[in-house]
């Protein structure tokens, strides 16, 4: 049967949501405790007490699989549950004794607990190879590969000292917006686009000259046919050409990667939020388990979470010892990469002589 | 198809092994529910692999009917191949506030994607929306009417208002400064046409965090960015101080000496704040959340013009307004959005972020374009140079005859 078309309607109405203990203590929440990896209980000023399970998922899931997250939320919690922000699902419990059966069915299922407290949550992550046009990496996998390594900081058996968190993008867009985590993984375009046959019918040429944000494209003209020309030595391989003319492909299976940042964070706690900083300019893309950026990952947590005091996050970890230091305990590379060259550069020179000699 | 048949996926296989959850797991469940799209997209990916390059190209002009934004268009390049996927568009489905869901919503949800759709979601986009991960053009009006016919409505995509998110706020958090929740659903309410229909120069993202912990980071990732914080004292209930520090914190180390503004003493008995030099960090409260809260005189603080590298370069958020109550009908809030869209409208370049427009006019001028006065706090320091501009000066001639002063600005 026809209806009619509706259309603006928003979305649903959040309360219609909530369960019950929420609704009733909704504003007048008192306190939270962390119970154990992967569970925190918060306590109304009214003494109720409400347990949250946080689980992992991958990010993409299959409605078979949502189908099983709500008959578990039936099961334990009336059916009520969230999402985080960092892709995690949230069952929402008013039972503590339901807890540990909750947490075994997630486990049969495939879905560890944790992510909660001084821990390494779960990636925020982009769609990679799996569904993008301008993907210079794949997310989902290298996603999985790092979080095989390093899931004991997700689970809680491997202790750190404060909040670590990872953010992949698998281009300069940053769907993920990676640019302020603790460690960013940032897939990268190394070679200018190459022009194609027939711009001129697909792009509109002064958008695309108008979109390089270095001066890097010019009107050219070939047998006649109106087009661009790219000078090679002014390109960065940002792709914004691309976003607006698909006949400017960056992507290329030999220079295409992922490179590693560290140090970002955008919580006002303590230091103000911060920009992540180049840690390794390039790593080859290596299918179907990225080894190097599995390795460097791990050793750039390993060297914090030794080195690092409680609360102390990554950037501010690094402010401490100095980068110097951080290159050393790493091991890796510092090279000219590594030195900023656009359009606040020299804000990022060392100048003055207080150096670690 | 010789790779579809013959070949396997072992790469993607491999995937499939280790504790954490995997996502090729995710799409061979739902190929083994009968969805070819899945096992194709299976085996694309697999060539992905093999090759290192993506197989998606550029998406058109697709959407549904009278709305411009929600539908992201995307085709493969090797559509001979893998046919079923030959066009395999996103629907961006708004989220309720704080990802809130009932299993009844979600099955309703997976109904519909079952019968129009691949069944594959990401639980969530990172800009909030829940997405419904591929489908051919012919579903995208019948997905929209059904998703309608339910109380589900599409979110934003290319250059109009992006579908709002918010943190968990007072729903589950005791240091919600302000009703996050309500705030994001008010506003996505309220700007229903800015979300579907774009017609700003580019896109527009807007960020509720309760407190400055800022969970969705939207100081990084907003245009504008709505920041939970108060003005009074912090609430301190001395016996659960005086707890942690038997159960065996140090608070003089972990706690006070961490914080950015050196505020808070402890002196083994009492733990005492300089409120007036506190800058709501959160540090301490985070540190010892059974012993310090917020205060009650709650609000937010706006800041404006976050984005990521491209075009000109990342940028955070800076301050445009340090204390703002937010209580409905949010009207403080609307407006100055109201005036910054329509300075950003007139003078924004196609293309061009809210805050690389600031940059490019400066923060003093764009205040003023918006109507609000400069104050210290949306600086880091006053200005170090002294290329200082004035937009009139005066004549000595010009004086005496009492004459207005004359423009230095060429016009």
């Amino acid at each position: 049967m026809e209806t009619q078309r509706r259309t603006d309607i928003g979305p649903p109405d959040f309360r219609k949501f909530l369960p019950p203990i929420i609704k009733s203590n909704y504003g007048k929440w008192k306190y939270h405790e962390i119970v154990k990896p992967g569970v925190m209980v918060h306590v109304g000023e009214s003494g109720d007490r409400l347990f949250t399970v946080r689980a992992a998922s991958p990010r993409l899931l299959g409605t078979k699989r949502i189908r099983k997250f709500s008959e578990l939320a039936d099961k334990y919690c009336g059916g009520y549950l969230r999402f985080t922000s960092r892709h995690n699902v949230e069952f929402l419990l008013t039972d503590e004794s339901k807890t540990d059966p909750l947490i075994e069915d997630l486990a049969a299922l495939g879905h560890p607990v944790g992510g909660i407290g001084p821990a390494i949550s779960n990636i925020v992550h982009t769609q990679g190879w799996v569904h993008c046009h301008s993907a210079a990496t794949d997310a989902s996998g290298v996603v999985k590969a790092v979080m095989d390594d390093l899931h004991e900081y997700f689970d809680g058996t491997k202790q750190i000292p404060g909040k670590l968190r990872i953010a992949l993008a698998c281009c300069l867009n940053m769907c993920g917006a990676v640019h302020c985590s603790d460690i960013a993984i940032l897939g990268v375009h190394r070679r200018p686009p190459r022009v194609q046959k027939g711009l001129n019918k697909t792009c509109e040429i002064p958008n695309v000259i108008a979109a390089c944000p270095t001066g890097a494209i010019r009107p050219a003209s070939v047998d006649g046919v109106p087009t661009v020309e790219i000078d090679e030595g002014s390109c960065m391989y940002c792709a914004n050409c691309f976003s607006v003319c698909p006949a400017l492909p960056l992507a290329d299976p030999l220079n295409d990667g992922i490179s590693i940042w560290v140090g970002g964070k955008v919580s006002n706690a303590r230091h103000e939020p911060m920009f992540s900083k180049l840690a390794v300019p390039f790593i080859e893309n290596d299918p179907p388990r990225w080894p190097e950026v599995v390795r460097n990952v791990r050793n750039i947590v390993e060297v914090w979470a030794d080195g690092a005091r409680p609360h102390e996050r990554m950037g501010e970890f690094i402010e401490r010892i100095g980068w110097p230091k951080f290159f050393e305990l790493t091991g890796i590379e510092f090279t000219k990469q590594h030195i900023d060259d656009y359009r606040y550069a020299g804000l990022s020179y060392k100048r003055s002589a207080q150096l670690r000699q | 198809m010789a790779d579809k048949d013959s070949n396997g996926t072992p790469m993607l296989d491999d995937l499939e092994k280790g504790p954490w959850p995997s996502f090729v797991t995710q799409i061979k469940e739902m190929a083994a529910e009968g969805k070819e799209q899945c096992g194709q997209l299976l085996h694309m990916l697999e060539r992905s692999y093999r090759d290192k390059v993506g197989h998606w190209k550029h998406g058109g002009i697709v959407g549904v009917r009278g709305y411009g934004g929600g539908v992201i268009g995307r085709y493969n390049d090797l559509k001979d191949e893998y046919p079923a996927i030959a066009h395999f568009h996103t629907l961006r489905v708004n989220q309720p506030s704080g990802w809130f869901y009932t299993s009844d919503a979600l099955r309703t949800i997976c109904d519909i994607w079952d019968e129009h759709g691949s069944g594959l979601t990401n639980m969530h986009g990172a800009t909030g929306d829940l997405v419904l991960l591929g489908t051919t053009s012919d579903e995208l009006e019948p997905t929209f009417r059904a998703l309608t016919e339910h109380g589900f409505d599409l979110g934003g995509s290319g250059s109009d208002m992006r579908t709002p998110s918010a943190c968990v706020g007072p729903a589950r958090c005791e240091w919600a400064c302000y009703d996050t929740l309500d705030l994001c659903h008010d506003i996505t309410m309220t700007f229903q046409d800015e979300i579907h229909r774009p017609a700003f120069p580019y896109k527009f993202k807007l960020k509720c965090s309760g407190c400055p912990n800022d969970c969705v980071g939207a100081i990084a990732r907003a245009d504008m960015s709505i920041i939970g914080t108060w003005r009074d004292q912090i609430r301190i209930d001395q016996d659960e101080v005086r707890a942690y520090a038997e159960g065996g914190m140090d608070i003089d180390r972990d706690v006070c000496r961490r914080c950015p503004t050196g505020c808070c003493e402890w002196d083994g008995k009492e733990f005492v704040v300089d409120d007036s030099n506190c800058v709501k960090c959160m540090h301490c409260i985070n540190a010892m959340p059974k012993a310090l809260r917020p205060g009650t005189d709650t609000g937010a603080t706006i800041l404006v013009g976050a984005k990521a590298p491209i075009v000109r370069g990342a940028q955070l958020s800076s301050v445009i307004v340090p204390f703002m109550k937010l209580e409905p009908p949010y009207e403080e809030l609307k407006d100055l959005a109201a005036r910054i869209w329509e300075f950003w409208g007139e003078h924004g370049k196609n293309r061009e972020r809210v805050g690389e427009l600031i940059e490019r006019v400066g923060l003093g001028n764009f205040l003023e374009a918006i109507g609000v006065e400069p104050t210290p706090e949306m600086v880091a320091h006053p200005r170090d140079n002294p290329y200082v501009f004035y937009e009139e000066y005066y004549e000595e001639e010009a004086e005496e005859e009492g004459a207005q002063p004359q423009s230095g600005v060429p016009t």
